[in-house]
Formats: structure tokens, sequence, C-alpha cells
């Protein structure tokens, strides 16, 4: 993917580039909002990385400035405040993503993975997803892997959706507890792990080979090793 | 002389002055009518007498008439001429010809001057009739307007007292009232200079007689109170940060200075660095709840609020946290009553719940049990419902009750398990911005702590999901 990082602080954007470019990502560096803005117009990035305050422009306001040019690009936003409020001022002014610092690289690079492979705005959003022979039909409301129907709760439902939407990604617990449960705080007791080992028991338990892995200091990812 | 007193006082004046003036006038005027009025009454009856004399006597009877008339003490004014104008008889001696001649028979205002029998004259004003017999002669009929100009008089004198009394009384209104208020405005000021320059415990003085001042006061009391709160926080949790952030930060620091003194093999330094990692992210977790509680409790109650269906708030957290509990062994419980919807924020009144819950996950285990058995319910008391978590633990000691439920408060017991102390305190932050209050009591066995919600008559259940990303 090709991302472009605006942000002011070099050496935070010089750890983020290199990061990005271990993993095999191209990845440009702006440090003020008037020249990232330029460069997000002239330059077709998959994700932007936008830190919250900038010298120059804003990073709400670069946002605003893309989308009013009509520019869908996903942006990731970074901000030292990390508060309720402002979270929302990010989403509100067009951002897709919020991430206060400071923050994990693993975080942060599940959480840009997902934003790039995301279905365009506007695209056609699968009714079925499947990931090796585990396929579950959101249309029904069912999930089968091979012969076997899999009963799954209406919350277990939703988090195996999410992980399947972000097939072969990793997903961080602080992503499915935004995304599945909708909230916005870390519990201390890492109740995600308990409600992954009971969809694991529903979804691998009795198959030969598992889909739903364990990435070590990061997160989950559902995905067919076989492929 | 810019003061409100002294505007007010003087308007009072101008408008009072002007009232009593008007209506002083106005006595005086119908006063003066109705006893003019009387005067020609009293001038057309003698006139009517005299006419009949003459009819009856002639000119002989009516002159005794008028000389019997015009003897008698407070007499009227009396006048009778022939045809050539000389006087024949009455008290009045002379009068311009002029009056005579055109006399036409209605009332007249005009001057005289009469003997009054011992040589000497009176003058003044009277209001007079001139009419004519048959045989030229004229008579003419008077009364004195002496009595009705000492009326008038009486009235100017009483005029000018009043002018001088309501001035005056307005004057004194206006010292005394200004200096009241003056007193009570300067006070406040002063007041609000000490507490300007940083003595925020001082407060405005009232005088208890429930006054404008005292409503003004009361107000500005409570702004200040809520001030000083928020200033005591802001210093609670500076003292925090001092204590709660160096302590893991001097471990960090320690760690990484004995691995740099002692660390001999690539292992070595790999496990410090993880170590590292640790502790800083729990740095990042103390600053985040610190920052958080700030933020909570100087939010506005307006902001972020909604209704929020606190029966499935309290179900999606509930859901949340059974595993967890059933794979220890323990239990959740919840009785909740259906379609409860409160004046809330969402996200917060499950944070507070979850904190509730970690709580009871971290000290609600019975005597001689494995795990922790919670409750959650709801009670409904008038307008404002109540969550509770309870769980089947030690509890606290009553006397440590006020304390756990203030800010920033770790009970001695509780710092050799995991935490950082904070929260209870965001619970009871979140409990006070809706309006509500943190409360802990022991349910022996075990610890009860609730807090409470305003309800929403309407049922509808419409959540406020801020940011999602659906």
């Amino acid at each position: 993917m090709r991302i472009l990082i605006i942000e002011d602080d070099a050496e935070a954007a010089a750890y983020l580039a290199k990061g990005l470019k271990e993993v095999g990502h191209v990845a440009d560096h702006a440090s003020d909002g008037e020249s990232g803005l330029e460069m997000a117009l002239d330059v077709a990035y998959d994700v932007l990385i936008v830190d919250r305050m900038l010298p120059k422009r804003d990073g709400l306001s670069v946002i605003e400035a893309l989308r009013a040019q009509s520019n869908q690009t996903p942006v990731l936003i970074l901000s030292a405040l990390g508060q309720v409020d402002d979270r929302v001022k990010g989403l509100k002014a067009g951002s897709d993503d919020y991430l206060p610092k400071p923050y994990a690289f693993t975080e942060l690079l599940a959480r840009v993975e997902a934003l790039g492979r995301r279905p365009k705005a506007g695209g056609e959003v699968a009714t079925t997803y499947q990931v090796g022979e585990l396929i579950l039909d959101r249309m029904a409301h069912s999930c089968r892997r091979g012969d076997k129907e899999i009963t799954l709760q209406p919350r277990e439902f939703r988090l195996l959706e999410y992980l399947m939407q972000h097939a072969g990604q990793v997903v961080t617990r602080t992503m499915l507890l935004e995304n599945v449960w909708e909230y916005h705080f870390d519990p201390q007791t890492n109740v995600i792990d308990v409600h992954i080992s009971r969809l694991r028991g529903k979804i691998d338990k009795d198959f030969d080979r598992p889909l739903l892995h364990t990435i070590r200091g990061a997160g989950y990812s559902i995905r067919d090793m076989a492929d | 002389m810019r003061t409100t007193a002294f505007k007010l006082s003087f308007l009072y004046l101008v408008v009072f002055t002007a009232l009593s003036g008007f209506l002083l006038i106005y006595i005086s005027r119908t006063t003066n009518q109705i006893m003019a009025a009387q005067v020609v009454q009293t001038v057309d009856a003698e006139i009517t007498g005299l006419s009949e004399e003459y009819v009856r006597g002639g000119v002989r009877a009516l002159v005794e008439s008028m000389e019997r008339r015009a003897r008698r003490p407070d007499a009227s004014l009396y006048l009778l001429v022939d045809f050539a104008g000389n006087p024949l008889v009455g008290n009045i001696p002379q009068l311009p010809t002029i009056v005579l001649e055109e006399a036409d028979g209605d009332v007249q205002r005009m001057r005289y001057t009469r003997s009054t029998g011992e040589g000497s004259t009176e003058s003044g004003e009277a209001l007079v009739r001139i009419f004519e017999l048959r045989g030229g002669y004229r008579v003419l009929v008077g009364r004195d307007l002496g009595e009705q100009q000492r009326f008038a008089n009486v009235f100017s004198d009483a005029l000018q007292f009043w002018l001088i009394s309501v001035i005056l009384m307005a004057g004194a209104t206006w010292f005394f009232v200004s200096r009241r208020v003056m007193k009570r405005i300067d006070g406040i000021a002063a007041t609000s200079r000490t507490i300007m320059e940083g003595d925020l415990t001082r407060r405005l003085p009232v005088a208890g007689n429930g006054d404008e001042f005292d409503r003004l006061a009361g107000n500005l009391n409570d702004m200040l109170e809520r001030i000083e709160l928020l200033m005591q926080g802001m210093t609670e949790v500076t003292d925090n940060i001092a204590h709660d952030l160096k302590t893991p930060l001097n471990r960090l620091r320690t760690r990484v200075e004995t691995a740099l003194r002692e660390a001999k093999t690539d292992d070595d330094y790999r496990q410090a660095m993880e170590a590292t990692l640790d502790d800083s992210d729990g740095l990042i977790r103390i600053f985040d709840a610190l920052l958080r509680i700030a933020r909570v409790e100087a939010m506005s109650p307006e902001a972020g609020m909604g209704p929020v269906d606190l029966s499935a708030v309290v179900e999606e957290v509930a859901d949340l946290y059974q595993p967890v509990l059933e794979d220890l062994g323990g239990s959740l419980d919840v009785d909740v009553a259906q379609g409860q919807t409160v004046l809330g924020n969402r996200e917060l009144i499950a944070q507070g719940l979850v904190n509730l819950i970690e709580n009871g996950l971290k000290y609600g285990c019975a005597d001689g049990e494995e795990a922790p058995r919670i409750e959650i319910s709801t009670r409904l008391d008038k307008d404002r419902c109540a969550v509770s978590v309870r769980d089947h633990g030690a509890g606290i000691d009553n006397a440590d009750m006020d304390r756990v439920s203030g800010r920033f408060v770790r009970l001695d017991k509780s710092r050799s398990q995991p935490g950082y102390g904070l929260g209870l305190s965001l619970v009871n932050a979140i409990a006070r911005l809706h309006g509500g209050s943190l409360s802990l009591h022991n349910a022996a066995p075990g610890l009860n702590v609730s807090f409470d919600l305003k309800t929403i008559g309407t049922p509808e259940s419409i959540d406020i999901k801020e940011g999602s990303q659906a």
C-alpha cells in the first residue's frame, strides 16, 4: 500500500515510515498541513496517517479540505489528546479511524491495513464471507464450516463477522472492542480473549486446521493457512 | 452620582413631585370652581330678594333693604345708581362708570374698594352681577373673594411644604438606600477581590434576609464552590500524578539502569526491554485514566448526553463480562427492568459499570471461594434509577466508606492488588456528571456500589452511539 504520513515530529514519522516499509508498504512523509494536503491531492494514496496538531494547517482542517474536494482516501488520525469528544470531532471532520498517542506500532499497522483494504465507499458489500471452509451468511444470519452448522450468539456473530470482514489481516483487541462492542475504553481484564476463545471453541474445535489465530503481541487474525 | 441608587432616587423624586403637583393643582382648581359657584348662587339669591323689594315697594323699599343689608356683618357688596350713574346707596363709594355702562347681567370679576363704616376702607376682589331695573336704576350685588383667596393661599403653602418634604424624604431615602446598597456591593466587591487574588475558600457575605443581594451572593457562592472543587481536583490530580506516575517511572528507570549494569547476554537485554515496555504501557494507562477523570469532572452535563436504554447498556456490559466470570467459575447475574430509558452518555455509563465489575473481579471473592459472584440490578426511585453492582467479598470497613468514594484513594488492603486506585474515582466522576452520586454500603457479605441516573419517561430505546464506524 502507498501511505502518506503527515506528522510534524520528524523522529516519530521516520520510525513510522521505517516500520511500514519493513512490512512492505510505501511510505511518504509530509511535515506540515499545507504540504501534506498538496501531496494527498497529487498522489493517489491508499491511506493517510494524519497528526491532529500540525503546523500551518490543523490535521482536522486537512481532512475537511480533502473531503471538500471529494477525495475519499481513508484517513487515520493520530492525536495526543485522546479524549472521547476529541475522537468524535475527528470522525465528524471526515476521518475514518482514530488512534490516541502514544500508540503501539502493531495497533497502528493493524488499523492502517484495515483501512487500506476496506471496500470502497458505495461499492458492493459482500453478503457472505468465506475463509477456507468457513462460511458466514450475513443475510440469513447463519454460519457453517464444511457440513457442520454452527450456532452463534448475536455478539459472537458480530465478532466473527468483523474478523472475517478483515480476513487475513491482524485485528487488535482494541479494534474489536471499538467495532464489535462499541466501547472506546480499555477494560483491565482481557475480556476479548475470553470471547475469542469461546468463538474458537465453536468454529475451530473438532476441526483439524485452525482458522482463528492469535498473533502474539498484536491481536487476532482469521485466515486459512492452506491458501 | 453615577450609582443606580442615585438615579433611582432621582427618578422617584421627579415622578413623585410631578404627581403631587398635579394632584394639588387639580384639588385647588376644583375647590375654586365650587366656591365660585357658591358665590354666584348667593349673589343671585340676593338679586332675587332685591328685585322683589323693588317690585313691592319701589325705590324706597329697595334703598332701605340695601342699607339694612349693607350694615350686616359679613355683608355682600351693594351699590344702587340712578340712570345718570349717581350712587344712591351702597357700601361701595364709587365705581368706574364704564363697568356699570357695560353691564349685561353676567357675573364678572372686579377689584373694589369699600367703606367699612368707621371711615376706613378695604379693598379686594369680588364677583359681582350688575342688573338694570325699570326706571334706569342699576343695582350691583357682589361678594368678596377674600375667602377663596385665603383658601388658595393655604393650598399654595401646602404645596410648597409638600414639595420640600418630598425632596427631603427622597434625599433621605437616597442616602439610606445608597448607603445600604453600596455597603452590600462594596462587601461583595471586596470579597471578590480577595477571591481573585487566590483565596478560593472565601465566600460572599449573605445577610440572610433572602433579598436580591442574598440570592445573587448565594448563586455566586455556588459557582465559587464549583470552581474550588475543580481547583481542588486540579491540585489532587497534580499531587497524584506526582505520586502515581513517579513511582512507576522510578521502577522503569531502575530496571533500565540495572539492565545496563548487570545484563550479560542479549536475552537479558531483551527481557529488560520487554519489562520496560510493559512498564511504559502501565504509565500510559494511568495517564489515560487520570486525564479521563479530569475530563469527565470538567465536562458540562449537556455534552454527549441523550436518551440511553439503560437496560440495553447493562445487558451489553454483562454480555461482555459473563464469559469471563463463567470461565473463572463465578457468576454474573443481571436483574434489570426492561425498557428503562435514562438521560446520559452510553459510553460513560458502560465504563462506570465496567469499572465496578472489574473491582468485583478483584475484591469480590467470598471467603473460601475461588471466584467472585457479581449481581447487577437497577432500582427505580421517582425519576432516578440507581444501578448497583454487588459482589460477595469482604466489603469495606465503615470507617473507609467516605474515603473510598473520594478521589484517588487506595485502601491499604488493596495496595497489593494490581490497579491504580482510579476506577472508583472515575465512577464517582461519571455519577456526578449525571447529576447523581456514588454510594457504597456493605451488603454483608459483600459490597454494594451504586450510582443513579435521571430517567426519561419515554420508553424509546435510542442509543447514542458516538463515532460508530459502521
